[in-house]
């Protein structure tokens, strides 16, 4: 086959739906704006390599939010339509895998320069199903409103993640005696020499626990660049800010790491439920840990109309941090009376878990839908929303209301 | 044989130009920060590091949000804003962007 005739047909081809696309486009760009439901909510949606268009938060670094209706369309969020989360404008934009090595320093008896290959060839590949959430999901709901990423509620999404135990490579390299964090390092860079790096610190018991992997596929794929490619840190039930993305170096520490964005940035009160009075500052703060329990409807939209008397199936998606979803509790009377959601498929205690309850709206008029997750330590969400500076954690009941007609 | 060259148009999807290699292109930025007075110093400022859009997506906050914005950013993030300019940076994010809620013409 002659492959220079072929790309330039190729070329060709795509130069010609290319310039169908736009303008078919001109009049869809207009249109291709959402109003999140807060104050100052409008966005694009824009469309970045590997992603379908996704809902613009910040173009550099990219920040994208994933349209909550892909959460209806089942519980592994696709891969061109997972959300992304920058902190540094210096993202890399060529990766020779190839060449990409995993550096494992510090503490340790053996300081090893990984290869992909290696990676795959000498440790034990593993999947894992697992929630990634964006600390600050849901941040645009706060009252009174926090300064910071602005988003709704699709900073999250599922995947089935393959990799490697960061157990067994830092088995490998042989922890030594006094170590008590490994910190972790990925190839995106800061604008200035004075930005602080963007690196995040594990304590050694939990990144030995052999849950935590080095994954280089997320559903079947290698991982989408603006995910982290060719590695990332999968942290199951820890907040996103510890996924770090293309992991180039591993340090194990003897001290606790006092990096910015463990010692200053993605810090919660320390006080029960993580929460202050809203609107004022908390005393101490710890960095943030584990998701809190969340449950979403997805098969209904706020201001939709349902017909009275005729059966509606009610569909959505709980997860925690990983004790394991055990209940979901559904009200349609605005959380009068409660009746328990038959859950779907267990793909792990990290997963989504969808749940579903079929409901005839019995009369006309307004209506308020909820949803309530339980899990196996008893823990759920609250019915009024919590607060904290950051805008972090953010699990209250969620309500839909709609009009049955 | 060849090394395979995909000539992808600007429609965000990955380029692999040698074997094994994985290039992206960005889209365009396009976010603009708003005529008004001051709107040099954002530009000068803050676009070195970010986008637009880390301020024009901010709820509408009071002026003492944009004071700590800008002192964080310069102490923080290592901005190399001149302390001459963080009033009228600030009087510039405070009138453009902060509260009382302005409706975007």
């Amino acid at each position: 086959m002659n492959s220079s005739r072929w790309t330039r047909r190729r070329f060709l081809a795509q130069t010609a739906q290319a310039s169908a696309a736009l303008f078919a486009g001109s009049r869809a760009f207009s249109e291709d704006t959402v109003q999140l439901p807060f104050a100052n909510g409008g966005r694009r949606l824009v469309q970045f390599p590997g992603k379908r268009p996704l809902i613009l938060l910040t173009h550099r670094p990219p920040q994208l939010e994933t349209p909550f209706s892909v959460f209806n369309e089942g519980v592994i969020t696709p891969n061109d339509a997972f959300f992304v989360r920058y902190h540094l404008s210096g993202i890399p934009l060529v990766v020779d895998p190839d060449a990409f090595r995993l550096e494992v320093k510090g503490l340790v008896q053996t300081p090893l320069k990984l290869s992909l290959a290696e990676l795959r060839r000498d440790f034990e590949n593993v999947e894992v199903v697992a929630v990634n959430q964006c600390s600050g999901n849901s941040r645009g709901f706060f009252q009174p409103r926090v300064g910071g990423g602005q988003l709704a509620n699709g900073a999250m999404g599922n995947a089935r993640w393959r990799g490697v135990r960061l157990k067994e490579v830092l088995d490998k390299a042989g922890v030594q005696a006094g170590a008590k964090q490994v910190v972790a390092n990925g190839l995106d860079t800061p604008p200035t020499p004075q930005t602080p790096d963007f690196t995040k610190a594990l304590d050694l018991d939990h990144a030995r626990d052999g849950e935590i992997l080095l994954a280089f596929e997320m559903n079947g794929e290698p991982l989408p660049m603006l995910n982290g490619f060719p590695l990332r840190l999968v942290v199951p039930g820890y907040y996103g800010t510890y996924w770090v993305k293309h992991l180039s170096e591993l340090t194990v520490v003897g001290e606790t790491y006092d990096g910015f964005y463990m010692s200053t940035a993605y810090r919660v009160p320390d006080t029960a439920g993580h929460c202050v009075e809203p609107g004022t500052a908390p005393k101490s703060t710890i960095p943030i840990q584990r998701f809190t329990i969340r449950s979403f409807l997805t098969s209904v939209t706020a201001g939709a109309q349902l017909p009275a008397g005729r059966e509606t199936l009610l569909r959505g998606i709980a997860f925690d941090s990983g004790a394991g979803i055990t209940e979901v509790l559904v009200s349609t009377d605005g959380g009068q009376s409660w009746r328990p959601a038959q859950l779907g498929k267990d793909l792990g205690r990290y997963s989504f878990r969808e749940w579903t309850l079929a409901w005839t709206p019995p009369k006309p008029g307004a209506c308020e839908l909820r949803c309530r997750a339980l899990n196996r330590l008893g823990e759920t969400q609250p019915l009024e929303a919590l607060w904290n500076p950051a805008g972090y954690l953010r699990n209250v009941v969620e309500t839909t209301k709609v009009t049955v007609a | 044989m060849k090394t395979a060259r995909l000539f992808l148009l600007p429609l965000g999807l990955p380029v692999f130009l040698h074997a094994g290699e994985v290039t992206i292109t960005l889209p365009p930025e396009t976010g603009t920060y708003k005529t008004a007075a001051g709107v040099e110093l954002v530009q000068a400022n803050c676009l070195m590091c970010h986008s637009t859009e880390y301020v024009s997506s901010q709820p509408p906050m009071p002026r003492k949000f944009w004071e700590a914005t800008v002192k964080k950013m310069k102490e923080k993030f290592g901005a190399p804003t001149p302390d001459a300019q963080v009033a009228a940076l600030v009087d510039y994010l405070a009138a453009t962007y902060g509260a009382p809620e302005k409706r975007s013409p």
